[in-house]
């Protein structure tokens, strides 16, 4: 067994917490409009740290688990190069810098909020930031329910619990725990069932 | 449901239990459940806050996430915003790093036709939360038809192109300055 875990990397290809750090920081902090693409291009194009395959497959897992991706994935990939100390320094990088940076925009908001102009130019903002989510799901929506090649009943089932997800957080406004832990086992049922 | 918490026990608790609802990679599909705790269940902060918080994050580079921090310290100062980011972030990150300890001596490998059954199953909730979370900021933006008219030419420029979204929040900023939302 001589393959690598991610519990002992490979010596040629070990970073130190702090350069996992530095590495997380930089492309989270240049990370306007969604970090992905910023860290693929750090990770894999320009440090090399990571194949572009095994990138793929990290960020496949990260989506699986609960919690935002990015983070995830900041975890798997400080975990990889740099061990444990490295996993949690990955994320620190990752979340620090931008949280000062939101906390600014927030006193910012404190002191010009009222600004009528600064008011207008925010529900503009808000307006997209809301499309954006919703053009999220229609993505997604598109790449579950189309052409996957599943019984038409299955992915009938799979609509159900997408619309009972929205009516009930969205429009009903009940706890998301229940609501998830009601249709999680329902809806990983239907997919093992449903399997093509 | 208890409408009286203390605002940091009451963040950390529920915030923590949340971050691990967030199922199939978006912290903004908690937004309405934490709509309906820190603005309609406890009155710590207004729904235009709350729009605001989220919109000044996805304006900021980073994570689309630390809407929570702003979040965090319009309820209850500093200690709010580590408390609420720390919340919602440690608890799946503490388990994807134990996950990844384990899977490295390949413990996992008999698992996966359940981890697709899971990816897969959970797909179509996680949509149905998405869209619940643009549902919930439409709403909160507490704004009219034009407002919902941008958000509609949003969805499908998102959709037909693959320009970065930072360009589209600016022209939202330049759009709503101009009057015209």
């Amino acid at each position: 067994m001589s393959r690598p875990t991610p519990l002992s990397p490979p010596e040629q290809t070990r970073r130190t917490p702090l350069e996992m750090f530095m590495a997380f920081s930089s492309l989270s902090l240049s990370g306007f409009g969604g970090v992905m693409p910023f860290a693929y291009r750090a990770l894999v194009e320009r440090l090399k740290w990571i194949e572009p395959a095994e990138f793929a497959s990290m960020v496949g897992v990260a989506q699986v688990l609960p919690g935002p991706t990015i983070c995830n994935l900041a975890v798997m990939v400080g975990l990889r190069r740099s061990g444990r100390l490295g996993a949690v320094t990955s994320l620190l990088g990752m979340v620090l810098g931008p949280m000062v940076i939101v906390l600014l925009l927030g006193l910012l908001f404190e002191r010009f909020g009222g600004v009528e102009t600064v008011q207008a130019a925010l529900k503009g903002m808000s307006a997209v930031a809301a499309g954006l989510i919703f053009a999220t799901a229609v993505k997604m929506g598109r790449s579950v329910f189309f052409n996957t090649g599943r019984r038409p009943f299955v992915t009938g089932l799979m609509a159900l619990w997408c619309l009972l997800a929205f009516i009930a957080v969205g429009l009903m406004t009940w706890p998301l725990a229940l609501v998830v832990l009601a249709l999680a086992p329902l809806a990983v049922a239907t997919a093992w069932w449903g399997k093509a | 449901m208890k409408d009286e918490d203390s605002p940091l026990t009451g963040m950390l608790g529920h915030f923590a239990l949340i971050s691990m609802m967030a199922v199939g990679g978006g912290v903004v599909m908690l937004a309405p459940d934490i709509h309906r705790y820190v603005v309609d269940a406890n009155h710590w902060i207004t729904s235009v806050q709350f729009s605001a918080a989220y919109t000044l994050a996805q304006a900021a580079p980073g994570p689309n996430m630390l809407y929570v921090t702003l979040i965090g310290y319009w309820v209850a100062g500093l200690p709010g915003a580590l408390v609420a980011t720390g919340a919602i972030v440690i608890p799946p990150a503490a388990l994807t790093l134990a996950l990844m300890s384990m899977n490295g001596s390949g413990r996992f490998a008999s698992w996966a036709g359940f981890g697709r059954a899971v990816r897969i199953g959970l797909a179509p909730v996680s949509v149905g939360l998405l869209a619940a979370g643009g549902w919930v900021l439409a709403g909160a933006a507490q704004a009219g038809a034009r407002h919902l008219i941008l958000a509609a030419l949003t969805v499908v420029v998102v959709t037909m192109t693959r320009i970065n979204p930072i360009w589209l929040i600016a022209m939202g900023a330049v759009i709503g300055a101009l009057g015209l939302v």
